[in-house]
C-alpha cells in the first residue's frame, strides 16, 4: 500500500516499529505504519486480538511497549459514548465542541437532538458516538467498531462520511470485524 | 480542533451536582447526624453550646465522605476522560476543575445548613460565625481530598466503604484545626488554611496519575 511507505512531515499519524502490552500479554509487535491526508487504515482480528488497545495506542491514550507514535491531533470514538445520559443529545454534544449542528446533519440526528441521550437506541448511541467525531473537525479519526450495532443504511452513512473526510484530508483508522468498505485502506491484521 | 474550556468544565460539575440529587443527600445526612448528638447526650444546652462546633465538624466530615464515588468514577467510566485526554486537555487541571466545582457547590450548600445545624444545638451566634470562617476554608481542602479519594478510588468494588477509609484519617488535620478554631479563634483558622493549601496544590497531581494509571 502507498500509505505504508510515504514517510515526511506530512503524516498524520506515524507508528514506528510499536509493540502493544495488555496484562504482560504482548498483542501487536514490530507494527509500522503512516498515514497521510487521505489515507486510511483498516484494522482487523478475532476478539481479544488488541485492536482496541492499538486504538487507545493511536489516540495516546495506551503507551506503546516499544517503539514510537506521533499522532496529530485526533477524535477517537469507541464503545464509550462520553455524553451525558440526562441532557439532550444536542446539549450533550455541544459540550465536545465544534460544528456540532453539521455533524447532527451528517449523521441524520436531527430529529433527536432534543431527546435525553439515555433515550436513544444502540444505534442511534453509535451515531452519536460518531456524530462528536464529525463535530470535532480534528484531521485524524481513530474509530474502533463504527459500525456495531448500525442497520445498513447507517453503515453505508458512515461509510460515505469517511470518504468524505479522506477526500477533505484527514486521515482515518478503523478497527473493526464487521466487513466494511474502505477504498485503498492499509490493511493491518492482528 | 475544538476544545474543552475550563468554564465549560466547571459548568458541568455544577449541574451533575445539582441534578443528580449529588449535593442535597449530604446536606440531609449532615443534618441527620447534627440531629443525632441531642439524642445521644442528652438535651443538655450548656453542654451541647460547649461541643456543637466540634459536632458540626464532625458532621460536615462525614457527609463529605458521600460525594466521593460520584466524582470522578462515572467519568472514567463513560469515557470522559479519555475523550478530553484525546483533545489534549491536561488532565491536572481537569481535577482540579473537578474540586472548585465541588467546592462551589458544597461549600454553600454545607454553610447553610450548619446554619440550622447550629439552631438545632441551640449554638451561641458569635460559636457560629467561627464555625462558619472555619467551613469557608475547610470544604476547600475536603473537596481537594474528596477528588483525589474518588480518582484512587474509581472503578473499584466498594469504592465508597474504601473511601471512607482513605479520606477520613488524611481529613482528620481539618478536623483538628476546623474544631480548634472554634473555640481558640484566629490561630487555628491560618492552619486549617495551610492544611487546605497543601490539599489544593496535593490533589489534582495525585488524581490526574491515579486516573491515569486506571487508563493504562
Amino acid at each position: 500500500m502507498s500509505a505504508t511507505a510515504r514517510d515526511g512531515p506530512e503524516e498524520l499519524l506515524l507508528l514506528d516499529r510499536i509493540a502493544v502490552a495488555r496484562g504482560g500479554r504482548e498483542l501487536v509487535r514490530d507494527l509500522s505504519l503512516a498515514l497521510g491526508p487521505g489515507d486510511a487504515a483498516l484494522v482487523t482480528g478475532p476478539n481479544g486480538a488488541g485492536k482496541s488497545s492499538l486504538i487507545r495506542v493511536c489516540a495516546g491514550l495506551l503507551r506503546p511497549a516499544a517503539g514510537r507514535v506521533t499522532a496529530s491531533s485526533s477524535a477517537l470514538a469507541d464503545a464509550r459514548l462520553a455524553l451525558d445520559e440526562e441532557r439532550p443529545l444536542r446539549r450533550a454534544l455541544a459540550f465536545w465542541g465544534g460544528a456540532v449542528e453539521d455533524a447532527l446533519g451528517a449523521l441524520n440526528l436531527l430529529a433527536l437532538a432534543d431527546v435525553p441521550v439515555r433515550f436513544l437506541s444502540t444505534g442511534q448511541r453509535q451515531r452519536a458516538n460518531l456524530a462528536r467525531v464529525v463535530a470535532s473537525g480534528a484531521p485524524l479519526w481513530l474509530l474502533d467498531e463504527p459500525v456495531n450495532g448500525l442497520d445498513i443504511a447507517s453503515t453505508g452513512l458512515i461509510e460515505t462520511l469517511v470518504a468524505r473526510h479522506r477526500a477533505n484530508g484527514g486521515a482515518v483508522v478503523v478497527a473493526t470485524h464487521i466487513p466494511m468498505s474502505l477504498p485503498d485502506a492499509a490493511g493491518v491484521r492482528l | 480542533m475544538s476544545g474543552v474550556g475550563a468554564r465549560a468544565l466547571v459548568t458541568r460539575e455544577l449541574r451533575r451536582a445539582w441534578t443528580g440529587g449529588g449535593l442535597v443527600t449530604p446536606v440531609v445526612f449532615f443534618l441527620l447526624v447534627a440531629v443525632l448528638f441531642p439524642f445521644a447526650v442528652g438535651p443538655d444546652a450548656r453542654l451541647l453550646a460547649r461541643v456543637g462546633g466540634g459536632v458540626i465538624w464532625a458532621a460536615a466530615l462525614l457527609a463529605a465522605l458521600l460525594p466521593v464515588e460520584r466524582l470522578v468514577g462515572p467519568d472514567l467510566e463513560a469515557g470522559v476522560l479519555d475523550q478530553l485526554s484525546v483533545r489534549g486537555v491536561p488532565l491536572p487541571g481537569v481535577m482540579l476543575a473537578k474540586i472548585a466545582a465541588h467546592w462551589l457547590g458544597f461549600a454553600p450548600a454545607l454553610m447553610l445548613a450548619a446554619v440550622i445545624a447550629a439552631g438545632l444545638l441551640g449554638l451561641p451566634v458569635e460559636t457560629l460565625v467561627r464555625v462558619e470562617a472555619g467551613l469557608v476554608i475547610g470544604t476547600a481542602g475536603l473537596a481537594a481530598l474528596a477528588v483525589a479519594t474518588g480518582a484512587l478510588t474509581a472503578g473499584l468494588r466498594g469504592a465508597g466503604a474504601l473511601a471512607g477509609l482513605l479520606m477520613l484519617p488524611l481529613a482528620v488535620p481539618l478536623l483538628i484545626f476546623g474544631a480548634g478554631a472554634v473555640t481558640e479563634g484566629t490561630g487555628a483558622l491560618k492552619l486549617l488554611a495551610a492544611v487546605s493549601l497543601l490539599y489544593l496544590a496535593g490533589a489534582p497531581p495525585v488524581a490526574a496519575a491515579a486516573v491515569r494509571a486506571g487508563m493504562d
